[in-house]
C-alpha cells in the first residue's frame, strides 16, 4: 500500500477522545485542517469551550470516558453532532498511580482508574458507537476505530504495570474485536505513537529532556496518515451530504 | 397478555410466535428467528437510536411542575449552526478562515411534544393531570433547557415547541437531563443502555424500536454466514401511546425517515435473488410502503411517513414482519392486518394468551409472513 502524506479527509466524521491536550489536542489540529468534521471529549469544560474556541468547526463534548454513566451522553453527542460517525480515535488515557509506581507499591483504586479509562472506557464508548460505525460502513467508507496503544503494551518496564497491563488489554481487544467485526467493514487499529512531548508523559518522566521527544504533532500526522490509508481501501464515493434543510 | 416488567432486550427465554403464509401457527424460540430466514432474504432494521425525549421542568408563567415528552419531529435534515467563536485577534489564519464556515450537525431546535403535569412513569399515562393551560410564546424551564411554546396542536396536552440556544447546547442538555421515555409497566428508572438496540445509530427515535431488541451481533454474524443480507434505514420513531383516548387514537404521529442507498440496492437486489424483504419492526414497515412508488421500487432519500397501514392496505414491499407481541386495540396491531386476515390474527391472539406470551417493548415477539405471497416481478 502506497502512503500518500496529508492526504485530505474531507467531510470525514471522526470522533477523538482526550482530545484537550497532548496527542488528543495534536489530532483535532491535524484531521480538521485535513477538512475532517471533528467532535473531541474532554472532561472539563473550560478546557472543551477553550479548545472549541480555537477551533470553530470541531465539536466540544465534555464527559469522563472512565466514567460508565458518561459514555451514552457522549455517544450521543458525537453523533448528533456529526451526524453519524467515520472513525472513533479511544485516546484519552490515564497512567494509573502517579508518580509511577512499582506493581507493588500501586494502590488498587489507581490500577482500576488505569483499566476504566484505558480498557473499559474505550470498550464501552466502541460499543455504543458500533451502530454508527457499522451504518457508515454499510453506506459507502469503512469505518475505523484507532485505538492508541504504547510500547508499554508490549513490554515489561518496571514502573509501568499499571498502564502497561491497561494497555496490553486495550492492544488484545483491538486485535480480537477488528477479527469480529472485519465482516461489518469495521476495522480496528492499535497504534503506537511513541514517547511524546505530552503531559501525560510529563507526568509519567517529569525530568525527561523534551528534545529528545517525539513532537505530538509528528505523531498526528502518521495516525492521520493511517487512518486514511485504512478509509481509501473503503471509499466507494466522495461522501456527500444527501440532503441538508437549514432550518429558520 | 402478561406485561414485561424487566428491562433485558434478549432475555435467554424469549418466545416467538410464527404465523406463515398459509396462516399456520406454530411457537419457537426467539433467539432461532435467524432460522427464519432463507439465503437471499433481506432482514431490515430500523437503527435509530433513542433520545432521551422525557424532560422534567416547570411551565415558567404559571411556575407549574411539567414533563415534557419530545415525540414528533419535522425532518431528519442536518442543520448548519454558524459557528458561535470568532476568531481572536492573534489566532492563525486557518481559525479566521474556519470562522466564515459552519458547522453541521443534526436539527434539535423544532418538536412536536406531549406535557403532562406534575409525576412521572410512575403514574399511569392515563391517570396524569393535564399541564397548566398553555399558550403560545410560554416558556418552559427544563433543566439545563429552554424552551418556547410555538403553537397548540389542536389538544391540551399537545404542542409544537422551539428550544432556544445553539444546537450543541440543546444537544448536551438532552444527554445530560433528559430521561427515557417510559411506561408505568417498567418501574425500575430506564437508563439509555436499556432503550438503544445494538445497532443503534442517529438519536433521533423517541422510543425504541423495540423489535430491534432481537438483534445482537451475533445474530447479524449468523445471518452473513447463511447468506442473508442485512440493511437498515433510520426511522425517528414516535411515542406509542399518550393515555389520553384523543390523542392516542391520532398515533402513529408524522414520523421522518430516511433509506441509504446501500439499502435500496439492497432491497433491488433481494428482489432480483427471490428473495423476501424482511422488516424487523413496524417502524420499518411503515418507511419502506411509504418510500414505495407503485411497482414497489424503493428509493434512497427522507420522506416523512404520514400513512396508517391497515387491512386495506396492499403491501408493495414487506414480504414479512417480526415484531412485538401488540394488544389488538393498538396502531401496531392494525398495521400487521395488513400482512394476515383477521380470523388468522385472532387465532394468534389467541395463542399469545393461552400460551402466557409476554407483552410491550421488553416482551416476546411474533414474525407474520404477509397472506398468499407471490413473487413480483422485478421491477426495471
Amino acid at each position: 500500500m502506497t502512503t500518500q502524506l496529508n492526504e485530505r479527509l474531507d467531510g470525514v466524521r471522526i470522533a477523538i477522545t482526550g482530545g484537550t491536550s497532548g496527542l488528543g489536542l495534536a489530532l483535532v489540529d491535524e484531521l480538521t485542517r485535513r477538512g475532517a468534521r471533528v467532535a473531541f471529549v474532554a472532561r472539563t469544560r473550560e478546557r472543551v469551550d477553550e479548545v472549541a474556541r480555537g477551533h470553530p468547526l470541531a465539536y466540544g463534548i465534555v464527559g469522563d470516558v472512565a466514567k460508565k454513566d458518561d459514555i451514552y451522553p457522549i455517544a450521543l453527542q458525537i453523533t448528533a453532532g456529526l451526524g453519524g460517525l467515520d472513525v472513533l480515535v479511544n485516546n484519552a488515557s490515564s497512567l494509573g498511580p502517579v508518580p509511577l509506581a512499582l506493581l507493588a507499591d500501586t494502590d488498587c483504586e489507581d490500577l482500576e482508574l488505569a483499566l476504566a479509562t484505558n480498557v473499559l472506557g474505550p470498550f464501552r464508548l466502541t460499543k455504543a458507537l458500533l451502530g454508527a460505525l457499522a451504518a457508515s460502513a454499510r453506506e459507502s467508507v469503512g469505518s475505523v476505530v484507532v485505538n492508541i496503544s504504547s510500547d508499554a503494551a508490549v513490554n515489561a518496564y518496571p514502573q509501568w504495570g499499571a498502564y502497561g497491563a491497561s494497555k496490553a488489554a486495550l492492544r488484545h481487544m483491538t486485535r480480537v474485536w477488528d477479527e469480529e467485526l472485519a465482516p461489518q467493514g469495521i476495522h480496528l487499529l492499535s497504534l503506537d505513537p511513541g514517547d511524546m512531548d505530552t503531559p501525560l508523559h510529563a507526568l509519567a518522566v517529569p525530568d525527561a529532556d523534551p528534545s529528545t521527544l517525539k513532537r505530538p504533532e509528528a505523531a498526528a500526522r502518521e495516525i492521520a496518515d493511517a487512518i486514511a490509508a485504512r478509509l481509501r481501501d473503503g471509499i466507494k464515493s466522495a461522501r456527500e451530504v444527501e440532503a441538508v434543510g437549514v432550518m429558520p | 397478555m402478561i406485561a414485561a416488567h424487566t428491562p433485558v432486550q434478549r432475555p435467554r427465554d424469549a418466545r416467538l410466535l410464527i404465523v406463515d403464509a398459509s396462516g399456520r401457527i406454530r411457537h419457537s424460540a426467539r433467539d432461532a428467528f435467524v432460522g427464519l430466514l432463507n439465503p437471499h432474504d433481506l432482514a431490515i432494521a430500523n437503527d435509530a437510536a433513542t433520545l432521551p425525549a422525557s424532560l422534567h421542568g416547570r411551565h415558567a408563567p404559571s411556575g407549574a411542575v411539567v414533563e415534557v415528552r419530545l415525540a414528533g419531529r419535522p425532518s431528519l435534515a442536518l442543520e448548519f449552526e454558524r459557528a458561535s467563536a470568532r476568531p481572536r485577534q492573534s489566532g492563525s489564519e486557518r481559525v479566521a478562515a474556519e470562522a466564515g464556515r459552519s458547522l453541521l450537525t443534526a436539527d434539535v431546535h423544532r418538536f412536536v411534544a406531549v406535557v403532562f403535569g406534575a409525576g412521572d412513569f410512575r403514574t399511569r399515562t392515563e391517570d396524569r393531570p393535564l399541564p397548566p393551560k398553555l399558550a403560545p410564546g410560554d416558556r418552559l424551564e427544563l433543566g439545563p433547557l429552554s424552551a418556547t411554546v410555538e403553537s397548540l396542536l389542536d389538544h391540551p396536552r399537545l404542542v409544537s415547541l422551539r428550544f432556544d440556544g445553539a444546537a450543541r447546547d440543546i444537544w448536551a442538555g438532552l444527554a445530560t437531563h433528559g430521561r427515557p421515555i417510559q411506561y408505568a409497566h417498567v418501574p425500575a428508572p430506564l437508563a439509555l443502555w436499556d432503550v438503544w438496540t445494538p445497532i443503534a445509530a442517529m438519536p433521533v427515535a423517541f422510543e425504541p424500536p423495540s423489535a430491534g431488541f432481537v438483534l445482537d451481533w451475533a445474530s447479524i454474524r449468523a445471518m452473513h454466514r447463511r447468506g442473508v443480507a442485512f440493511a437498515t434505514l433510520t426511522l425517528a420513531a414516535g411515542i406509542s401511546s399518550t393515555g389520553d383516548p384523543d390523542l392516542d387514537r391520532r398515533l402513529p404521529f408524522d414520523e421522518p425517515y430516511r433509506i441509504p442507498a446501500s439499502t435500496a440496492a439492497a432491497i433491488h437486489e433481494a428482489r432480483r435473488q427471490r428473495g423476501r424483504i424482511v422488516a424487523i419492526g413496524t417502524t420499518v414497515v411503515r418507511a419502506l410502503e411509504h418510500a414505495a412508488g407503485r411497482d414497489g421500487v424503493v428509493p434512497p432519500g427522507e420522506g416523512v411517513a404520514n400513512q396508517r397501514l391497515g387491512p386495506a392496505s396492499e403491501l408493495r414491499v414487506v414480504d414479512a414482519i417480526l415484531s412485538g407481541t401488540h394488544e389488538p386495540d393498538s396502531s401496531h396491531y392494525q398495521l400487521l392486518r395488513a400482512f394476515a386476515d383477521d380470523v388468522t390474527l385472532a387465532d394468534a391472539t389467541a395463542a399469545l394468551e393461552a400460551s402466557g406470551y409476554r407483552t410491550h417493548e421488553f416482551g416476546d415477539s411474533v414474525f407474520v409472513e404477509r397472506r398468499n405471497r407471490v413473487v413480483r416481478q422485478v421491477a426495471a
